[in-house]
């Protein structure tokens, strides 16, 4: 037997090929973070930048008054079309995670699921141009209008996230309801929708927080409005914030961006304080779940 | 169990189920009605001007002339640069070491939860501004012999800046999609290529990314249709431009911004009928892209369960 002999004394690092290997991981690795870090600086500038110039805006008459002076009505249309979007949404949404995940065999459930995900994947843009198709050509534009699109919008994120709680409840307490011979629907309305419960309520608010946010469609079917006073009358058009900054980023006038940078710090703590909230929400209810 | 209580049990079943199939069948019912409308109000447009829509740049309402091929023109550029964001997504899920990763995937989902209309004002007032006064001049020095970096404009609004807002909007997507197809592939399986010796990247490379290819096409395709159909904030830094440059600093538009831009003042009897054609092909483009992402996605869910 012949060939190299190893030297013992060798120090223990890495040479040749094996060398080259970790240098290439681990400058592949090294890029990863750097990208990781400029992907969580680009949230902190832009979180920044709205706290730090619409806390300027801010004010008691920035948020109860009407325009010129605050932004009070939109807050008001806001809150009331997305309320009125999620009345809507929210039984519809459940119904159909009840349907998916208790009655439905594959055969109809692939078709309901396939309609969701597209659902949830258009653009939302679509959305207003189908809504102002059916409510608002040649008539008027509403907050009902909004409603109806936001409710679109949140229709399958409701869904989907309902049924994947509804699948969490262990099989054991349908099969218990079902030997102590309780009926199919006291078992789901009494035992199995109690118990996901709280995955319910993460999945509508996670839905509010998107809704809230959405602008395309309402640029469509609810944008014409001053702002002056609140109007609760969903079949008119109703106020809201979104709109309220995109008009203002339009037009070129440095007092707006104030108002627009306040109300866009008056949207993102709303939506930022609600998905935080829903997703504590969750990870509390997925502990008390029973196994 | 009295035969009252029976049938009120055999009532409340049937209508449970009832009023649950009925929510179901509206749901698919809705995505179809949606197709119906958005066309049956393009009609005017479509039978008009047919698919030389497609290719057609004059778009003067005016004249009641329209045409959308620079609209496409400007949709496949920004959203190709969207691309560019899905790989930075994957890259950043896949290879980041499992500490950056725990920290930075909950942040950077947040950035999800931030509305397009407030990312795009910031766009105009933060972001384009520093394109133009830093990146672009910097991009057409080193890179201008490439015609996309053409020599910056009056001011940042331009496709480019369009294309990095998309950018940030798609990594939350792409990343927190890709985290969960990395959970899927097997532990013991990524630790027996380490213990053969592998190193992260060729963890990653042999073991990882082949056993997920299909998700991360699928994940990949997802966040391109969000990029396409992104109306708000592409209108805020885009520059409403009506002309194809071949310079990423130059004003473009999209399907979608048009739309968003022009609806409430549509006033020319084809005007509107012709925004509608754009959400046509909008909803086309949508609807391939998500059924394709569906159809490889299963493949993917297959493969897994099999196993």
């Amino acid at each position: 037997m012949s060939g190299p002999v190893p030297d013992p004394a060798a120090p223990l690092t890495p040479s040749g090929n094996l060398r080259r290997r970790q240098i290439f991981s681990r400058v592949a690795e090294s890029g990863a973070t750097v990208a990781a870090i400029i992907a969580v600086a680009v949230l902190g500038i832009v979180i920044y930048t709205v706290v730090s110039r619409g806390a300027a805006a801010i004010s008691f008459d920035f948020l109860f008054t009407g325009t010129p002076t605050g932004i009070g009505p939109a807050i008001v249309g806001t809150g009331l079309i997305v309320a009125v979007a999620t009345a809507i949404a929210m039984p519809l949404g459940i119904l159909v995670a009840i349907y998916l995940t208790e009655f439905a065999g594959s055969r109809m459930a692939g078709p309901i699921r396939l309609a969701l995900d597209l659902m949830n994947g258009l653009p939302s843009i679509i959305i207003g141009l189908f809504v102002f198709g059916i409510l608002v050509n040649h008539r008027h534009q509403s907050g009902f209008a909004g409603s109806v699109a936001l409710a679109i919008i949140e229709l399958p994120l409701i869904a989907r996230g309902t049924q994947e709680v509804l699948l969490l409840v262990p099989g054991s307490m349908r099969e218990a309801a079902d030997a102590l011979g309780v009926s199919r629907w006291r078992s789901v309305l009494g035992v199995i929708l109690p118990s996901a419960l709280g995955g319910i309520v993460t999945a509508t608010v996670l839905a509010v927080a998107r809704a809230a946010g959405e602008t395309a469609p309402l640029i469509i079917v609810d944008s014409i409005f001053d702002g002056k006073s609140v109007s609760l009358n969903p079949f008119e058009v109703v106020p809201n914030i979104p709109v309220t900054i995109f008009t203002l980023s339009e037009e070129a006038n440095p007092e707006g961006f104030t108002r627009a940078w306040g109300s866009g710090l008056v949207l993102v703590s709303f939506i930022l304080f609600a998905s935080l909230g829903a997703r504590a929400l969750l990870a509390r209810s997925k502990r008390k779940m029973p196994t | 169990m009295s035969a009252r209580r029976k049938q009120f049990d055999r009532l409340g079943d049937g209508l449970l189920y009832g009023i649950c199939l009925v929510a179901s069948l509206l749901s698919v019912a809705i995505i179809v009605w949606i197709a119906y409308q958005v066309t049956k109000e393009a009609m005017p447009s479509i039978s008009k001007f047919g698919l030389g829509f497609l290719t057609s740049q004059e778009w003067q309402p005016n004249f009641n002339v329209f045409g959308a091929g620079s609209l496409i023109y400007g949709t496949a550029v920004s959203s190709a640069m969207a691309l560019i964001a899905i790989s930075i997504g994957l890259y950043l899920s896949l290879l980041a070491p499992a500490g950056v990763r725990g920290i930075v995937a909950p942040l950077v989902e947040l950035l999800a939860a931030i509305p397009s209309v407030i990312l795009g004002f910031w766009g105009i007032l933060i972001l384009a501004p520093f394109v133009h006064e830093h990146i672009e001049p910097w991009l057409h020095d080193t890179l201008g012999f490439i015609p996309l970096f053409g020599p910056p404009q009056t001011t940042g609004a331009s496709v480019f800046t369009a294309g990095l807002i998309l950018t940030i909007m798609v990594i939350p997507i792409i990343a927190s999609i890709s985290r969960d197809l990395f959970l899927a592939v097997p532990r013991d399986v990524q630790d027996g290529a380490s213990a053969l010796g592998a190193t992260r990247w060729e963890v990653v490379r042999g073991v990882v990314l082949p056993s997920t290819t299909s998700g991360v096409v699928a994940a990949s395709l997802l966040g391109l249709g969000r990029a396409l159909g992104e109306a708000i904030a592409v209108t805020q830094v885009i520059g409403a431009g009506s002309e194809i440059h071949t310079s990423l600093f130059e004003t473009g538009d999209t399907l979608a911004s048009r739309i968003a831009n022009q609806f409430n003042g549509a006033v020319t009897e084809l005007h509107q009928p012709s925004l509608y054609y754009l959400g046509v092909i909008l909803l086309v483009i949508g609807l391939v892209s998500n059924l394709l992402a569906q159809w490889i996605g299963r493949r993917f869910d297959y493969r897994r369960f099999s196993k």
